[in-house]
């Protein structure tokens, strides 16, 4: 692979990593939500492929087909069937604010992402380390999501946000972390996935809905 | 799957046993022939882990073996008792591992092994109990692995990729020090969210009055130290890099407002459960201050408060459970004068609290008086001045709510009190608390064999501060 053409195609998957999590800020319904997390996890898995086939790293090309398989079918299968017996409320009624501020707020995260990656661009000018903002800036749209979604599914896909941002700076900036750590980590997501999804739908027998706003019990 | 009866019962307690044993035995060969290595060096055992070790042993064996009920009903479910196992293997895990991924993977997996115990009892407060603490438990350790990430890059531009102590330890790669000072507060601020430490505690209350009794104390003796452990581990790999100001700045605060924040709620609390939770929130505050000041005598005697405080708040949220299960009830208005009326839960209740309330001969006493003389020595005198006045504060806060279990006011009812006479059952083994509380009284005067334990295990660290 030319010199031009890793830095597009790298250039292109965490363009469309960006795009995603930008679009999963700013739509509401949840079914959109987890198609825009598989996308994600596809971009994902493309920038690992890419980052293996430029560093000829056989390990990469394996963590790669991890990751499409994980991020982009297992996670969102799940978050599906999270939503499958929802039918009629698939949808984040009650953010804390609204798409317009969101927006803004994305706006500025972004920026954010660039002023805290400054001693990580310092490692170097490849286009990898380049490109690191983008991962910082899905994590903080990670937290956007947790702190002002009230639906439970949605606080799962913010976590899920946050992780692929993680998840990005680690293959942008080392390559990935070791792979017994990167498989640790991997089954740790999708155990806590599962468990929230379990928890989900005993909120919802319990309570009738999915609104976190309505557990209120434990207080000082 | 049906696992039979007798193993459901005995799993923990074997598992515990089998760790406290291993502990002891490694804490014996490290101390004669320097760290043990398994596993092509994925696992290593120095004189901290092993010191980590035997108090996830202890506390585990404290908790599971006196969870056991005298009577044999109801067995403890399938779920239950292979969760309990997993939960003490990750614990296990994590404090061997040399290596900051497989730690994190480990603390990430406490997590996942306690998840269903908090949402155990199935009710509606254990349900937002279990959310919140999963969703923030595990948001918290996401920062933290940022914050490694952020570190193995930084090895990795430094031309030698790893996450191994150990190894960094021995070549002292030249880091980037404005990345590793990014990574360490990440990683730290993570972890914190782990171990309890305002003002990321909210959902430590809720899921240890939530869980069963016996896995509050496992939560809070063993979870919060393992999470603990990892700051020590990640600061001594941060500290030769940046110095120590940042960290020792981001932990004292930590501590301070954990100790403020346990003190203001320890005041008004209702409830039994909770008032432990807090009192845990307090004593993670003045660990993290000890780990804020650094230096051998500081970190020998935060193990040591690890130890004790590990054995005496199991052995309260244990008796805290016998308190649920013969009085039906953990709201402290209506325990009043329970000293009186079943003294044999109320006994090893109040002598667990009245360890944790620092008083002597308890070792907690000599370790927040250690923790104290170390920060004046290294010029931290009025940060030290404000941690007394919190915790004699937190100390009169918790008093004062115990003290109507033993009293209560003269206003109660006396004609109540005099039909019956003191119940001196309880509900479990008396002997493992008795031990475990008879530990922690004695723990502060064995010098010794002992006091080298925890000298070495502190000497790990290296000049971490």
């Amino acid at each position: 692979m030319s010199e031009t053409t890793y830095t597009q195609l790298l250039q292109l998957s965490a363009g469309l990593l960006l795009l995603c999590a930008v679009l999963i800020v700013w739509r509401r319904s949840l079914g959109a939500h987890i198609r825009l997390l598989a996308v994600q996890g596809w971009a994902l898995a493309g920038l690992v492929a890419v980052l293996g086939l430029h560093e000829h790293s056989a390990e990469l090309l394996w963590v790669s087909v991890l990751v499409a398989t994980l991020k982009g079918v297992v996670l969102p299968a799940v978050l599906a069937r999270a939503t499958a017996s929802d039918r009629t409320r698939a949808r984040e009624e009650t953010p804390l604010i609204n798409t317009t501020a969101a927006l803004l707020a994305v706006s500025f995260l972004t920026m954010l992402a660039y002023l805290v990656s400054r001693p990580v661009l310092a490692l170097g000018s490849t286009a990898a380390v380049a490109a690191v903002p983008v991962g910082m800036a899905m994590a903080l749209f990670g937290f956007l999501v947790l702190s002002t979604r009230r639906h439970a599914v949605s606080q799962l896909i913010g976590f899920l946000l946050l992780d692929n941002g993680i998840a990005t700076v680690a293959f942008l900036t080392a390559g990935g972390v070791p792979l017994v750590v990167e498989l640790g980590v991997s089954l740790d997501v999708l155990l806590v996935v599962l468990i929230l999804r379990v928890l989900t739908s005993r909120i919802r027998t319990e309570y009738g809905d999915a609104d976190l706003d309505d557990m209120t019990e434990l207080r000082d | 799957m049906a696992i039979p009866v007798t193993v459901r019962r005995y799993a923990g307690v074997v598992a515990a046993a089998a760790i406290l044993c291993a502990g002891v035995a490694l804490d014996v060969v490290v101390r004669q022939s320097g760290p043990v290595t398994a596993l092509g060096g994925q696992l290593r055992a120095d004189a901290l882990s092993a010191f980590m070790l035997t108090v996830v042993g202890a506390v585990g064996l404290t908790a599971t073996w006196s969870g056991l009920r005298v009577r044999p009903n109801p067995a403890p479910t399938n779920a239950y008792a292979v969760l309990v196992v997993l939960f003490l293997g990750a614990m296990s895990l994590g404090v061997l591992a040399d290596n900051l991924g497989v730690l994190w993977v480990a603390v990430e997996a406490t997590t996942i092994a306690t998840a269903f115990l908090v949402g155990h009892h199935g009710t509606r407060r254990a349900l937002e109990a279990a959310w919140k603490y999963v969703v923030l438990g595990s948001v918290g350790v996401a920062i933290a692995f940022l914050g490694i990430v952020l570190l193995y890059a930084a090895t990795r531009s430094a031309g030698s990729p790893t996450l191994s102590w150990a190894t960094l330890d021995a070549t002292h790669p030249a880091l980037d020090p404005s990345l590793v000072r990014l990574a360490a507060a990440l990683t730290i601020l993570g972890f914190a969210t782990k171990a309890g430490l305002a003002p990321m505690h909210s959902w430590l209350p809720d899921a240890h009055s939530q869980a069963p009794a016996p896995v509050s104390g496992l939560m809070s003796g063993v979870l919060l130290s393992v999470a603990f452990y990892a700051i020590l581990r990640v600061q001594a790999v941060a500290a030769p890099v940046i110095g120590t100001g940042l960290m020792r700045g981001m932990l004292a605060t930590a501590g301070l407002l954990s100790l403020a924040v346990a003190t203001l709620l320890l005041i008004a609390q209702r409830d039994l459960k909770r008032l432990l939770a807090y009192s845990s929130v307090e004593h993670m505050g003045v660990l993290a201050l000890a780990a804020a000041i650094g230096g051998p005598l500081a970190i020998s005697a935060a193990l040591l408060h690890v130890l004790g405080h590990g054995l005496a708040k199991s052995s309260a949220f244990v008796a805290s459970g016998w308190i649920l299960e013969t009085e039906g009830t953990t709201r402290i208005e209506d325990l009043r004068l329970l000293l009186r009326r079943r003294p044999g839960v109320a006994v090893p209740f109040l002598v667990g609290v009245t360890a944790l309330l620092g008083l002597p001969p308890f070792s907690l006493f000599f370790s927040e008086v250690a923790i104290v003389v170390a920060g004046v020595q290294r010029g931290m005198g009025w940060v030290m001045a404000a941690t007394v006045l919190l915790v004699l504060g937190a100390f009169a806060a918790l008093a004062r709510r115990v003290a109507v279990i033993a009293f209560g006011s003269s206003a109660d009812e006396p004609e109540q009190m005099s039909d019956s006479a003191p119940d001196w059952s309880t509900p479990g083994p008396r002997f493992p608390l008795g031990v475990a509380l008879g530990t922690t009284a004695v723990a502060g005067f064995v010098a010794g064999p002992f006091a080298a334990v925890l000298t070495d295990a502190a000497r790990v660290l290296g000049g971490a501060g």
